[in-house]
């Protein structure tokens, strides 16, 4: 079992056609992810990496049975790219990759998204990945191995690291969650612990934060209160100082001292969340939760 | 990306927000005519992005010709808070008798825009949050709609301010949204909103934080915000390559790809002894040149006394950055400073294999590569 992507996962490709959508497609199929579609207006009728190109999300969901979307289109278009897969019938999953989408068009795509049972990762993320069954997005598979221990963070290469701790003790991963380092985001933290705790086959979840916004608190409560299943979590940017961005939009502890990591790592420790202060450490708690 | 003061007030003023009368000025003749212009008194006003200015003697009032000579002496080109002054605005004084908080900034924690009113004005908005939160009247607007008038009169009310002037904040109000939501703010404040003796209504100051993603869709402001760029010869380095990059005060320079892991990178600097000297980013699927690039600019930081490479393959190629590497490194007769690698993901065997290790040290995890570059910062100090 796994969260978000199955077997069952069958996957359009917004922006199919662009240099991105082209290579991430065809290392999608490589992994054995099922795209079935891509979408681009005017493209309808095309084939990319021998997948067959709808105008429309709607198209495509219609008539080949799409019902999960990745979003490859360039930010200026990609807040419309993400309404119009949450718009459509069928779709249940929209992965935005995009990086740089202005944050006004995303409290849209928010606002909509409210309006829907559809789920949105990202955007500005590695992508959702159940390993040996599916990948939608840009996460390298090879380092990634099947098992019990569900993944959620903010951080694409930060999740590799973490991930790749796991997989050198043997530990596997049942479905990693990059959610994406913005200030507006769809699924957020408890979003992702949602999913892991109704997952029978989640034995463990690792959550990598890092400062800025109160997600990573707020998911620390949600823990405390509602989670059976074990978490050990990590946060970066302990070192950060005030008022300077650190690379993700979202990254930024503001001068009155909200989101630092350090609240953040008392908020987990508060829950029982064991918090590493490096990675490997962050593999020995889940050695020891599991 | 953050406008100066004049720029912001420019784009208030021209929205029909009420602005003292001012003026630019470059040089101190400039000041001098620009305030026997204006009549006295008036405020010169350091034109740098720095909290405080007016504590840290950037911000004068002034009563004659002789005063406004000495100020704008004692401010143009002077080094505030490590920026260099090169333009003051020379603006009318307001005579007032209330000072009003008012901004537009987005949510995060809710996803959605945020007005703000507070008749604590005049004062560092963030201090009030912290210490009196109820002192802040707060309207969350939903972005499908914009702000409906009655939310602008509404948040107005309950902050408390005089009714005999609350109309006039409440269209200020709207027209801040209005900008805003337009110009892809990201905050947009004034602070102090000064209430005169006639119930005038008028932005002392100007703030206009944009959307740095939006530029594309806002070529005035884009255009702007060249004009108002500052910072050090290094984050100006940083800019031109394209580079997330913040400076800060260790002797540990690090490379890495993906925010997370260079945030994590430092952390580690930190956790193991080590003092990190920079954040930089070189962004995904990074090729050599810029893996080169980001080499040089780290080395022509003099605080830098050893450097840690860190990076997770995803997209980017552990041959690409190691023939990156190579070729900054091949340039120089003797290293300058001792660089110590740690691939890892796509391509980071065969990256290893091209890395010359008479050049560089290699490691194979995060945790040896962060340890190795501390201790050689260590040996470099001692």
């Amino acid at each position: 079992m796994s969260v978000l992507v199955d077997e069952d996962t069958r996957v359009v490709v917004q922006g199919i056609t662009g240099g991105e959508g082209k290579f991430h497609t065809e290392q999608m199929l490589e992994y054995g992810t099922n795209v079935v579609a891509g979408a681009v207006p005017g493209r309808g009728g095309q084939e990319v990496a021998g997948v067959p190109v709808f105008d429309t999300v709607q198209g495509a969901a219609r008539e080949a049975d799409a019902n999960a979307a990745v979003v490859f289109v360039p930010p200026a278009f990609a807040g419309d790219a993400c309404f119009e897969a949450l718009d459509a019938d069928g779709i249940d999953l929209v992965v935005a990759i995009t990086e740089g989408i202005p944050t006004q068009d995303m409290a849209r795509v928010y606002r909509k998204l409210q309006e829907t049972d559809t789920h949105l990762v990202g955007p500005n993320c590695p992508g959702v990945i159940t390993p040996g069954v599916a990948k939608l997005g840009i996460l390298p598979g090879n380092i990634f191995s099947s098992g019990n221990v569900g993944l959620v963070s903010r951080s694409g290469t930060l999740t590799y690291q973490v991930v790749d701790n796991l997989t050198n003790r043997g530990i596997g991963q049942s479905t990693a969650i990059g959610i994406g380092g913005d200030p507006i985001i769809g699924t957020d933290f408890i979003g992702a612990l949602e999913q892991f705790e109704a997952d029978p086959d989640t034995h463990a979840v690792v959550m990598c934060g890092e400062i800025g916004g109160e997600d990573e608190e707020e998911a620390a409560r949600y823990i405390g209160e509602h989670m059976d299943t074990p978490v050990a979590g990590f946060i970066a940017g302990r070192t950060a100082p005030p008022g300077k961005r650190m690379g993700h939009a979202g990254a930024i502890v503001s001068g009155s001292g909200t989101g630092t990591a350090q609240s953040k790592i008392t908020a987990l420790e508060d829950n029982g969340v064991p918090v590493g202060d490096t990675p490997e450490e962050v593999a020995d708690h889940v050695e020891d939760l599991l | 990306m953050r406008l100066h003061e004049y720029q912001a007030k420019q784009v208030f003023a021209d929205a029909g927000i009420p602005t003292p009368a001012s003026q630019l000025a470059e040089t101190v003749d400039e000041a001098v005519d620009a305030a026997e212009e204006i009549g006295y008194p008036v405020a010169i006003k350091a034109q740098v992005h720095v909290g405080g200015r007016g504590k840290a003697g950037g911000i004068k009032l002034v009563e004659s010709k002789e005063e406004a000579r000495e100020a704008a002496e004692d401010i143009i080109g002077m080094d505030l808070k490590g920026y260099h002054v090169s333009k003051v605005l020379v603006e009318e004084a307001v005579d007032f008798v209330n000072e009003l908080y008012v901004g537009v900034t987005m949510d995060r924690n809710e996803g959605r825009p945020v007005a703000m009113v507070s008749t604590k004005g005049g004062v560092n908005i963030e201090e009030v949050a912290e210490e009196d939160p109820d002192a802040i009247a707060r309207e969350h607007i939903d972005p499908a709609f914009g702000m409906h008038p009655f939310q602008a009169r509404k948040v107005v009310y309950e902050a408390g301010v005089d009714r005999e002037v609350a109309n006039d904040v409440a269209s200020v109000l709207t027209t801040l949204y209005q900008l805003w939501d337009d110009r892809d703010g990201a905050d947009t404040e004034i602070n102090p909103l000064m209430i005169t003796a006639d119930d005038e209504v008028i932005a002392a100051d100007a703030v206009m934080n944009i959307d740095g993603d939006a530029l594309f869709r806002q070529p005035e402001i884009a255009e702007m915000g060249e004009e108002a760029a500052e910072g050090d010869e290094l984050e100006q380095k940083a800019d031109e390559y394209g580079f997330d990059y913040v400076r800060l005060d260790g002797n540990v320079g690090i490379i890495g790809n993906g925010a997370g892991l260079v945030m994590t990178t430092l952390d580690l600097v930190d956790y193991y002894g080590g003092e990190p000297a920079n954040f930089l980013d070189v962004g995904g699927g990074a090729k050599a040149d810029r893996i080169a690039n980001a080499l040089d600019m780290v080395f022509s930081d003099d605080n830098v006394d050893s450097v840690v490479f860190n990076i997770f393959g995803g997209i980017t190629r552990g041959d690409e950055v190691a023939n990156g590497i190579n070729q900054a490194l091949e340039q120089f007769d003797e290293i300058p400073k001792p660089v110590t690698v740690r691939l890892a993901g796509t391509n980071a065997e065969e990256g290893m294999e091209i890395l010359n290790e008479d050049l560089v040290t290699v490691e194979h995890t995060l945790e040896d590569a962060v340890q190795r570059a501390v201790e050689y910062a260590k040996e470099v100090e001692a």
